[in-house]
């Protein structure tokens, strides 16, 4: 599937490392394994090097994303307005620290700095749909909103249930 | 040529120099830690800072050049704080557990706290802790321990050019491991110990068998015999005081026999074995449109790397085990028999420079029916350590010789500790082999030193035999691809993980001077000039072994002992 990136790429050349591994990132939402192996190949560099280079990154990930991403604002307005409460709820919601992806793959929780919206703080991002000065109570509501949109079975079925 | 200041001393200086050579040239060390000779500076750690005039903030020592009117401080009550601080951070990031640590008195971060005097904890807060990585049949991993300096990275990546290990994420949670933290078993590792010799803590060592050798020596049932690897007699010395480049072989012998072990034979007896069984099959293989060129087996880190990188090469590397297996083997058969000893009995332990051999022992294809050729291996520095639980000090204690039959060796067997021995001693037999006559001279000069790649041609009988003899592993990669295309002019290659050959092996004596472990090399060539014997055809034991037990060399009988084969690892690695 990530072959044809590699065509408009000059093989053994160190310099394109990290933008193979945007691209690369770019196809599959995160970097797997065997593509890790692929472009320590065609770049020349041993896996270890390609493998420290994708940690060191924030932009990079070694596990998929889920279907949604959550992006928690804690910068400092958002701080002010008490977003570790935020991020605690929704940790403790899905069951999952910041950087991880639930179970099921519905719902990826990261943390950013500043998402530049901080006359609406605290405020979280959901793909791309702003949610502003929320409290902790809002929080199932939203995360309801987006579990029910994908046409996935498994949440349907608990919806019946409940 | 420049002139500079430092301290107060006018220095003249080559340009190009940095000032940590400058200072060293007067007769001023400045501490180093992420510092390698020979490699490019990396300036990482900070700890070789001074001061320079003009300058705003310190400047490392290792990577700045010197130039004409430099004034340097390299001891300032600056510096000194700089410094201090540094190793304090180190200090407090790392698990002080010195008493109880491998390298309890031989560790750079310990003699650093002691020289700037570090009494306290200034710095308290979150330590980081990681497993330690026991996966690997040679080697551990503490990453706790490791004070990220980066020399294990290098060696592996600039002078091996493997690349197993590298720095992985960053800031607090930076550390060196291999891609996924992944076992050194599943990497791409060789598990030469390069890293473990520039090592500054005990962050990367060998796995210890001292404990399965003792109780084995405690073992009435069992029959204990150690077999001693060349390099070792060449560097053991250097542990207890002595010059580099002292031959111990007698001390050593005395030392394992005191330590209970009922016979210590000489690996050099089996290095002959090899030789035979090498140059035949070389010779065989010239004769009879074998796989050419042939690469030498003796170097378990090279067959591991040819069956983990180039697969498709493997039936270019001689069958025959490498020497401490083909006497572990000769041990369990010829020696039981003729000894009626029950070769269940026989606990073979082999002392070598090297921590690939640990993981060679292991393989389960190196055995006699179901017993292993060779039940452990030591390092020079564990027996050191044994020597020392033991109480045996090489300082007062007598020389003596090695046991018989398998003890008996030639000088063609002592050099197989250097880069380019084994090609030496192969080609001095062949020769004769093939001409029915003696070669005149008997040292090439072209293939032996420290290049990376030495090549020779050699008339046998009007015939040109071409070979090379690459000297660490990070040299292999073209020589191999040549030969994977059938494009290789050679007939004979030898391959040696460690730079210098077993000299400078992953297990022997760790001391940051790599230009002064090639002194070992002398002991070597030394040995071989002295000996009785030159050439592996002239070992009567090995005479001896072949009228009585294998017929002739490469016989079906050697095939079954002596010989082994090789397996495609790339697959398992890939998935």
């Amino acid at each position: 599937m990530h072959k044809q990136i590699f065509e408009s790429y000059q093989p053994l050349d160190r310099s394109s490392l990290i933008p193979l591994l945007q691209d690369i990132q770019n196809i599959y939402g995160y970097l797997p394994e065997n593509a890790l192996r692929d472009i320590s190949d065609f770049v020349g560099v041993p896996l270890s090097r390609v493998y420290g280079v994708a940690t060191f990154y924030n932009q990079f990930r070694l596990t998929p994303l889920g279907k949604n991403i959550i992006r928690v604002c804690r910068g400092t307005a958002c701080h002010v307005k008490n977003s570790a409460n935020i991020l605690y709820a929704l940790e403790s919601e899905l069951g999952i620290k910041a950087g991880e992806t639930t179970r099921d793959k519905q719902f990826t929780i990261e943390v950013v700095n500043c998402i530049g919206a901080c006359s609406i703080a605290p405020v979280i991002l959901v793909n791309d749909d702003y949610h502003g000065r929320i409290t902790v109570k809002d929080i199932p509501k939203i995360l309801k909103k987006y579990q029910t949109a994908p046409a996935s079975k498994k949440p349907e079925k608990a919806e019946v249930a409940e | 040529m420049v002139q500079l200041t430092i301290n107060g001393i006018k220095v003249n200086a080559e340009e190009g120099m940095t000032i940590l050579d400058a200072a060293k040239s007067v007769g001023i060390t400045i501490p180093t830690l992420c510092h390698m000779k020979n490699l490019f500076p990396s300036g990482a750690c900070r700890i070789c800072s001074v001061e320079v005039e003009g300058f705003k903030g310190l400047t490392p020592a290792c990577a700045y050049p010197v130039s004409d009117g430099l004034v340097v401080e390299t001891d300032s009550p600056r510096v000194r704080r700089a410094r201090k601080t540094i190793v304090e951070l180190l200090v407090e990031n790392h698990p002080q557990d010195c008493l109880i640590c491998v390298r309890n008195k031989n560790c750079e971060l310990q003699d650093l706290s002691e020289r700037y005097g570090v009494r306290e904890h200034r710095y308290v807060g979150e330590t980081k802790s990681h497993a330690i990585d026991i996966s690997s049949a040679s080697m551990e991993r503490d990453p706790a321990k490791c004070i990220l300096c980066g020399r294990c990275v290098r060696a592996c990546h600039e002078v091996q050019k493997i690349g197993a290990i590298d720095f992985t994420k960053r800031g607090f949670a930076s550390i060196v491991t291999t891609p996924y933290n992944k076992g050194l078993n599943v990497s791409d590792c060789i598990l030469c110990g390069q890293c473990i010799l520039v090592c500054p803590t005990a962050a990367l060592r060998e796995k210890s068998s001292v404990k399965e050798v003792a109780s084995a020596l405690y073992d009435r049932k069992k029959y204990c015999i150690a077999q001693v690897a060349p390099a070792v007699r060449a560097s053991i010395g250097e542990e207890y005081n002595m010059p580099l480049g002292t031959d111990v072989t007698g001390l050593l012998v005395t030392g394992l026999r005191r330590l209970g072990f009922k016979k210590v034979f000489d690996t050099n007896f089996a290095a002959d074995l090899t030789i035979m069984e090498e140059a035949s099959e070389l010779i065989n293989r010239i004769q009879n449109g074998g796989s050419l060129p042939m690469f030498t087996s003796c170097c378990p880190g090279w067959v591991k790397y040819a069956e983990m990188n180039n697969p498709e090469i493997l039936d270019h590397i001689s069958t025959c085990k490498s020497p401490h297996e083909m006497e572990g083997a000769v041990l369990k058969t010829y020696y039981a028999r003729k000894m009626g000893i029950d070769p269940k009995d026989i606990f073979v332990v082999s002392i070598m420079p090297c921590t690939v051999k640990k993981y060679e022992s292991a393989r389960p294809e190196l055995k006699e029916e179901v017993l292993p050729d060779v039940d452990a291996v030591l390092t020079t520095r564990e027996l050191v350590r044994f020597f020392k639980i033991a109480g045996i000090d090489f300082n007062d204690l007598p020389e003596s010789e090695f046991d018989n039959p398998l003890g008996e060796s030639t000088g063609a067997a002592a050099i197989f500790g250097t880069s380019g021995g084994v090609m030496e001693a192969a080609l001095r037999t062949a020769y004769w082999k093939l001409t029915g006559k003696e070669l005149d001279k008997l040292e090439f000069e072209e293939i032996r030193g420290m290049e990376g790649v030495k090549e020779a041609t050699v008339n046998i009988n009007g015939m040109d035999i071409n070979i090379a003899v690459v000297n660490g592993i990070g040299n292999v990669k073209q020589i191999v691809e040549e030969v994977a295309a059938g494009k290789s002019k050679h007939h004979f290659i030898e391959v040696m993980a460690c730079p210098g050959g077993c000299i400078n092996g992953g297990g022997q004596p760790i001391h940051q001077k790599p230009e002064k472990v090639m002194k070992r090399v002398k002991v070597l060539y030394q040995i071989d000039e002295n000996a009785k014997h030159r050439r592996s055809h002239e070992n009567e034991s090995v005479k001896t072994l072949y009228r009585e037990f294998f017929g002739e060399p490469n016989s079906h009988k050697a095939h079954e002992i002596l010989h082994t084969e090789y397996f495609d690892k790339k697959k398992i690695l890939r998935n």
